[in-house]
């Protein structure tokens, strides 16, 4: 029985071996690798889940296998700052302030959101609870590899426990009936006497100086807002109107938490003093004002404006707000209201990568850096181009000529099941 | 004396009113598509008094010398948006101006979208920025029977300059979106063949006050019934005078629209119709067109089976299609039914096809084609002026003119 068991394993190391050293070059499209300017018929080679060469003058090693992508344009692999697939629950409706809820306790990896943004050419995103809450707990960052469990997709830190950020909102979206707040003072007192506490938790543990004895009890909210306080944990804050926006930006200063605003619909009248506060922002584009109160100066001219203003910008789907399989499109009309295909292109990939602290591994097309590409039947912003293919640490995970894929791709008869995507008859909870 | 130089300055701005109206206008475009044969290169549209004058070659249409003449690259007929609630919600969702859908019962007809239409609503505006001239709005689905709706001009500054079709249709849903219709915290209809019947039951009254009506009519002896709102308007609908317009998605749901459009003879337009890709012969073989739900709409509810390649599959397979920018509860409040035709070219679609289906095609599903709808001699001068292939993410809507009058010169 344990020869057996030898050999089994044997066979499945084998089996994981026959990939290893094998290459695959992809030859004859255009590759934007973002980190350089845009490569003619260019050459990008992968091994063993990395990129080993991209360029126009590589050698393509001899038992490569060579796939004839001529026409086409390679992409890095989108990064979505913020999206809901995966029916990420943290914070309950208890309280307002909820950093010790994990989303990664309820993500359902088998849900059909995550074949939607492989189909729209994402290969990373960020799973976050909604913005009903002042904080509504941890985030989680995931690849979009085959994966059984939330553990088997996540990224990991160097600890090995499972990468995330925190989310956080303001403005109307967490107004409610106390517990929660009524006004937007009440909201900033609320999360400032939580980092206060936080901040006082921190230094009995400095106190402490490793003696269990004064070491204060275990506290899951304190644990995960040390983490944020340190500067570990980003903070993902939901937020829309410009003193809005503003409130973000003092409560960051007096606390030093790092923060991505995310949507920022009035961003535009507020852009240098976002650009002065050094603060990364992910947009998204909605295709009309209003909706909501504090959505209705929200414009295109946000993509441009915070451009030229010097701030480094990404994109996010909101999905289900907007549908992953179009996140390229959200860029697009950040083009079409003036920035620049350069900067949109970068906004989709390396920005997103950057706000989530992965830009060492994703987010452009080097050596060294995970093999996370799109391959595209044209310009990544017409509207007439279509992914063909996504790979993720050098899996092909999306291919449009696979009849499943294509499904997911196009909709149709169950083709998008299973599924929880809300329908918006009201405006109750909010994104 | 200052009389006299009131009235002949009076006098003057009547006669250089009279050369060059703010009706008139000519627009040359380096390519002009008219929804009504090949796009023309180099052409030009002469509008004067709101109505198209002339269209063709600018080698072969002489310009007016007093008239101004805008320049575009692309120029197509003003754009028609076949379904929305645009001017009936307020645009920041509050509760007090969300006027599409009035819950006190499953079916209430003779709520006009007239008396609700708000021609200043923000979203208006925003939808003429991208070229949309027309819209077919009113009450929204979420009812058996939610009300009427109208076709109004993206212009004006109150319901009766905008209006020009003030009761199109009689909206109406059917399966679980109907559920529960009118629920003033009663459990009824609770099932779809509850709603199909309610709506039936409606119907068959309205049949027999029709008859009480032509009794009526032929028989001095005989009273006619004391007037009643909703049965005046559902008899409209049983005349064939007023297409029912029903909102519905899953297939099955679909045979029920179509089952009582055969029953009572009446004309019917889907809306929605996510499942349509299903029962491409049935809906066929009942002539009844479909305003397809919008490209973006997420897949949810009973959308869930909802494709990017439905509009597709209903023109090749000759049904009547038209684009809509929908109803949305949150955000975007109102899609843009350029975009939402776009998305289509992806997925099968030509740009003719389906620049027919925000345009011609949508006209003739509202019964409104004899105006509006394609660049031709006689109709509205509705155009929409874009600097590129109006369809691509990244070209702008730069001019809009409704009735030869400049809209929009907002580049968006």
């Amino acid at each position: 029985m344990k020869r057996l068991s030898a050999l089994v394993s044997c066979v499945f190391l084998l089996h994981s071996m026959a990939a290893f050293g094998e290459s695959t070059a992809f030859v004859g499209a255009t590759i934007m690798p973002v980190s350089g300017e845009p490569i003619e018929n260019g050459t990008l080679v992968i091994e063993d889940g990395k990129i080993s060469a991209v360029g126009s003058n590589v050698r393509v090693p001899r038992n490569a296998d060579v796939v004839d992508v001529a026409g086409m344009v390679i992409i890095p692999g989108l990064v979505d700052t913020h999206s809901h697939i995966g029916e990420p629950a943290g914070a309950d409706r208890s309280s307002p302030i909820q950093p010790e809820a994990r989303v990664l306790d309820s993500i359902n990896v088998r849900d059909a959101g995550f074949k939607r943004a492989l189909a729209g050419g994402i290969t990373t995103a960020n799973l976050m609870s909604g913005s009903g809450h002042l904080m509504s707990g941890q985030t989680v960052y995931v690849k979009m590899r085959d994966g059984n469990s939330i553990e088997t997709v996540a990224y990991k830190k160097d600890d090995g426990s499972v990468d995330g950020g925190m989310k956080m909102a303001n403005g109307t979206n967490p107004r409610r009936d106390a517990p929660f707040p009524g006004t937007r003072g009440k909201s900033a007192a609320l999360v400032r006497q939580k980092y206060v506490a936080a901040q006082e938790y921190m230094a009995k543990i400095e106190r402490a100086d490793g003696d269990p004895e004064k070491m204060p009890e275990r506290d899951l909210a304190m644990e995960a807002l040390i983490e944020v306080l340190d500067g570990e944990r980003v903070v993902h804050h939901h937020t829309h109107r410009h003193d809005d926006i503003l409130t973000v930006l003092r409560l960051q200063e007096e606390f030093g938490f790092r923060v991505v605003l995310h949507h920022v619909s009035e961003a535009h009248r507020v852009a240098e003093e976002i650009a002065a506060a050094n603060v990364p922002v992910s947009l998204i584009m909605i295709d009309s004002p209003g909706g909501k109160l504090e959505s209705q100066y929200i414009d295109f001219e946000n993509a441009p404006a915070l451009e030229r203003a010097g701030v480094n910008v990404g994109f996010h789907t909101d999905d289900y707000i907007s549908d992953s399989r179009l996140f390229m499109r959200m860029a697009a009309l950040g083009v079409r209201a003036g920035m620049t295909r350069k900067t949109a292109l970068r906004a989709l990939t390396l920005a997103g990568a950057e706000m989530l602290d992965l830009d060492d591994r994703i987010g452009t097309l080097e050596r060294g850096k995970d093999a996370d590409f799109v391959i595209l039947s044209g310009d990544p912003f017409s509207v007439y181009t279509r992914v063909q293919e996504t790979w993720v640490e050098g899996v092909k995970r999306f291919d449009i000529d696979d009849s499943d894929d294509r499904a997911v791709a196009e909709g149709g008869f169950g083709a998008l099941q299973p599924s929880v995507i809300h329908e918006f008859h009201g405006y109750e909870e909010g994104h | 004396m200052r009389h006299s130089i009131i009235s002949l300055i009076a006098t003057l701005l009547c006669i250089a009113a009279f050369s060059a109206q703010a009706s008139d206008i000519v627009v040359r475009g380096d390519l002009v598509y008219t929804s009504a044969g090949d796009p023309i290169q180099n052409g030009v549209v002469v509008v004067r008094d709101g109505k198209i004058l002339a269209i063709g070659p600018a080698s072969s249409v002489s310009i007016p010398g007093d008239m101004d003449v805008v320049n575009a690259a692309v120029v197509t007929p003003g754009l028609i948006d076949a379904h929305t609630v645009v001017g009936m919600v307020g645009y920041l969702s509050q509760d007090d101006d969300q006027d599409h859908l009035e819950q006190s019962a499953a079916i209430q007809p003779e709520l006009r979208a007239i008396d609700a239409y708000n021609a200043r609503e923000p979203l208006i505006e925003w939808l003429r920025t991208f070229g949309v001239t027309t819209i077919h709005s009113g009450h929204g689905p979420g009812e058996i029977v939610s009300g009427q709706t109208l076709i109004a001009k993206t212009t004006g500054d109150t319901i009766d300059e905008a209006v020009f079709n003030p009761a199109a249709m009689v909206a109406a849903t059917l399966g679980q979106g109907a559920v529960m219709s009118g629920n003033g915290g009663r459990n009824t209809p609770g099932t779809r063949g509850k709603v199909a019947a309610m709506l039936r039951t409606e119907l068959l009254k309205a049949e027999a006050y029709a008859d009480k009506i032509a009794a009526a009519a032929d028989d001095d002896e005989k009273d006619p019934p004391a007037r009643d709102l909703k049965m005046e308007v559902l008899t409209s609908v049983l005349s064939g005078d007023t297409p029912l317009l029903v909102t519905v998605n899953r297939h099955n749901d679909i045979m029920t629209a179509l089952r009582i459009a055969e029953e009572f003879d009446i004309r019917m337009v889907l809306d929605g119709a996510s499942e349509a890709y299903l029962l491409l012969d049935e809906i066929k073989a009942a002539g009844v067109p479909v305003i397809v739900h919008p490209a973006m709409a997420r897949a949810g509810g009973e959308r869930e089976n909802l494709s990017f390649t439905t509009a597709e599959k209903l023109i090749n397979a000759g049904i009547p299609t038209a684009f809509q920018s929908g109803y949305e509860g949150y955000v975007p409040k109102t899609r843009v039914v350029l975009f939402e035709a776009a998305i289509t070219l992806a997925h099968g679609v030509s740009p003719d096809q389906a620049l027919a289906a925000i345009t011609i095609d949508a006209a003739k599903i509202l019964g409104i084609d004899d105006r509006v709808g394609s660049l031709e001699v006689g109709k509205d001068g509705d155009l929409a002026l874009y600097d590129g292939d109006p369809f691509e993410y990244t070209t702008h809507a730069i001019g809009t003119i409704i009735e030869g009058v400049r809209v929009s010169d907002t580049v968006k």
